[in-house]
């Protein structure tokens, strides 16, 4: 069975990590990777960078920025991951934009995917109807779960539609933004949230951009099945010892 | 006059698909940020296009206000030179300086059916910055234009004007600090306003039904092109068709009619920047690869990793690594053929128009100018160029370049 799925039957409260690969350095990958299993992570979402990441704040353009001038490729990730699974168990999903997918090869990347251990994927700006027309049997074929986006203006009729074609969870926006803007639960994010969960979904939910600490995170998670840290997290590995840094942040969630 | 919006347009082989292809190109390539905004346009904007009222008001406009039609001027000494009847669409004598005008009237027309607020759009010569500040104005909306920091630099009498008509620029410093990287700007400042606000894209790029909308309001120079050579020539035929391509919106315009005419040969001039190999250029039909940027499938300057090669042009408004998703189309089916050239052979011919016909160009127009020196001509064909713009904006540059 796909580890995403396993993972929500298994447990509450999903602790989901966004990170860039090759960043603060090429090699770095792998090293966080391990460090944020050892430190209490559920989940991992690992960028794949792109040079125009129109859905990305600053905190994350820099951070791809700085990974492909020092010489980050989709080709070069694969090469990296080809160690995940020596000593990380969690789930695993690469996260990125679709051009770089389409000159790998949507066929050859599912096939990497596949051969290194990812469990799924995350490419917002892949359209509903291309993936159900050109990738989703590809997807299947190597049982690679695809996740959907969506916000509080996403009508609910396509909501449904999403539901019926993720094999894995639906990430929540908490609201219409990039990535990096804090998470300010209003009266308005409260009743979508609650919108959200009442209308009862066939696949888990997972709440993402704006999660940066214990308190956001213990409030995200009382609508969803867990959260997703992105933007909080590139920023506390920005320097220092790696591993330190993660253990550190990690910390902040696990008590 | 009449725009034609896509529902009479059902002969043409180029148009776009229900889907929102055209051919391999064009989709909706978008964040689900960005569905709603996109999907509200797309079902709305043909039914807005095709209203009565926003017909008239659209046309009062272009009369009263743009100063439409634009001439079609036969450029005599021009002509001689070459040995052809070249003819030159003044969209430089436009309201703003450019064709650009042309879509933002449309669009903010659009916008206000839609009930938005707030106008965002990318520029980078500033002729569309200037364009949507100009209607925003004259609307009595906000507006928000993203300007890459080294266009900024570089067509400084733009801003100053921007900033005169009410808007807020705001310099994109990321990338190439150019006109892709303001387009991401845009994109992403959408992305956190998405009820209120509409975007104003400047060219035929972006998501489905950007291209399509924008090639409707540009349609209107090919339109009156028509009419004025059967007034002239008593054909509306010519032999060949120019305009230079940054995203593509003056030459669709100038293209659009002459589409279905066969016997009608577009071409369409990119820019070499300092040479094709040079690795400082923005030919992106020579250097590009088929993928998706800002919203749709097309052509682009790549790696082969799929990240977007920063382009060069001495031209803001044509130094971007796509071009609109139609333009991949007439490219791939070999129905347009394209061209570039250089920055100093763009320069050159702007000196050259300014001189033989008293008119200055923008260095944009100048590079399909450009393009008359590599023609052969047997003698009396019929050439119609789009002059897309004048050259105000370029002064800097022009005199730079030649010591004036
Ligand atoms: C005068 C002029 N011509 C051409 C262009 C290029 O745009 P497009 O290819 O969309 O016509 C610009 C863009 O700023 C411009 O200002």
């Amino acid at each position: 069975m796909n580890r995403i799925k396993q993972i929500f039957e298994l447990k509450k409260n999903i602790l989901s990590i966004y990170f860039t690969a090759g960043y603060p350095n090429t090699d770095d990958t792998i090293r966080i990777a391990e460090a944020l299993e050892k430190s209490g992570a559920d989940m991992l979402e690992i960028g794949f960078p792109y040079s125009d990441p129109v859905a990305d704040g600053p905190v994350i353009q820099a951070s791809s920025k700085k990974s492909l001038d020092q010489g980050m490729t989709l080709k070069l990730l694969f090469e990296q991951l080809k160690d995940l699974r020596k000593n990380v168990t969690i789930p695993v999903l690469l996260m990125g934009y679709v051009n770089p997918v389409l000159q790998f090869g949507v066929e050859n990347f599912c096939k990497a995917c596949a051969e290194v251990g990812v469990d799924g994927c995350i490419v917002p700006d892949l359209p509903m109807v291309e993936y159900e027309e050109f990738y989703k049997g590809c997807f299947e074929e190597h049982n690679l779960s695809n996740v959907f986006l969506i916000t509080p203006q996403t009508a609910e009729e396509r909501i449904h539609k999403i539901d019926g074609l993720t094999n894995g969870f639906i990430y929540l926006l908490s609201s219409s933004a990039t990535t990096g803007k804090n998470l300010e639960v209003g009266d308005t994010t409260e009743s979508y949230f609650g919108r959200i969960k009442a209308m009862n979904l066939k696949n888990p939910t997972m709440i993402g951009f704006g999660i940066s600490d214990k308190q956001t995170f213990d409030k995200a998670c009382a609508y969803a099945n867990g959260a997703i840290i992105g933007t909080a997290f590139v920023k506390a590995i920005e320097e220092g010892n790696l591993e330190e840094s993660v253990s550190g942040f990690m910390k902040k969630f696990k008590d | 006059m009449v725009l034609t919006s896509g529902l009479d347009k059902k002969d043409m082989k180029y148009k776009v698909n229900e889907k929102g292809y055209y051919g391999d190109f064009g989709g909706a390539y978008i964040p689900e940020m960005l569905y709603p905004n996109v999907e509200e346009l797309r079902q709305n904007y043909l039914k807005i296009i095709d209203d009565a009222d926003f017909q008239k008001e659209f046309h009062q406009l272009m009369k009263d206000y743009v100063g439409r039609p634009s001439p079609l001027y036969l450029a005599n000494r021009l002509s001689e030179r070459y040995g052809a009847n070249i003819f030159l669409k003044r969209e430089d004598l436009n309201h703003t300086g450019a064709h650009k005008i042309n879509n933002t009237i449309g669009q903010i027309l659009l916008a206000e059916k839609l009930g938005k607020k707030r106008i965002i759009a990318e520029t980078g010569a500033g002729q569309h910055g200037v364009a949507t500040a100009t209607v925003c104005a004259l609307r009595n909306l906000e507006c928000v234009i993203y300007m890459g920091e080294v266009d900024i630099e570089r067509q400084a009498p733009n801003v100053a004007r921007m900033k005169m008509l009410g808007a807020k620029v705001v310099p994109a410093s990321s990338g190439s600090k150019t006109l892709k990287d303001a387009t991401n700007e845009a994109m992403r400042d959408w992305i956190n306003n998405p009820v209120d606000t509409h975007y104003i894209i400047g060219s035929v790029v972006g998501p489905h039904p950007y291209p399509d909308m924008v090639a409707i309001f540009q349609s209107i120079i090919s339109e009156e092109t028509k009419k004025q050579l059967i007034a002239q020539t008593g054909n509306d035929q010519p032999d060949y068709v120019l305009a230079c391509v940054g995203g593509g919106s003056n030459a669709m315009g100038m293209f659009y009619h002459f589409m279905d005419d066969e016997n009608v040969k577009l071409i369409a001039v990119e820019a070499a920047g300092k040479g094709v190999s040079s690795g400082l250029s923005a030919a992106t039909t020579y250097l590009g690869k088929e993928g998706v940027l800002h919203g749709s499938r097309s052509i682009l300057m790549q790696t082969e990793d799929g990240q977007v090669v920063e382009p060069h042009s001495v031209s803001a408004g044509l130094d971007y690594p796509g071009i609109g998703p139609q333009h991949a189309h007439l490219f791939k089916t070999g129905r347009g053929k394209y061209v570039s050239i250089t920055d100093e052979e763009s320069l050159d011919a702007g000196l050259l128009l300014t001189q033989l016909e008293g008119i200055i160009p923008a260095i944009e127009s100048a590079h399909a100018l450009a393009y008359l020196e590599k023609m052969e001509f047997k003698g009396g064909e019929n050439v119609v160029i789009c002059l897309s713009g004048r050259g105000d904006k370029d002064l800097d540059t022009y005199i730079k370049y030649f010591n004036l």
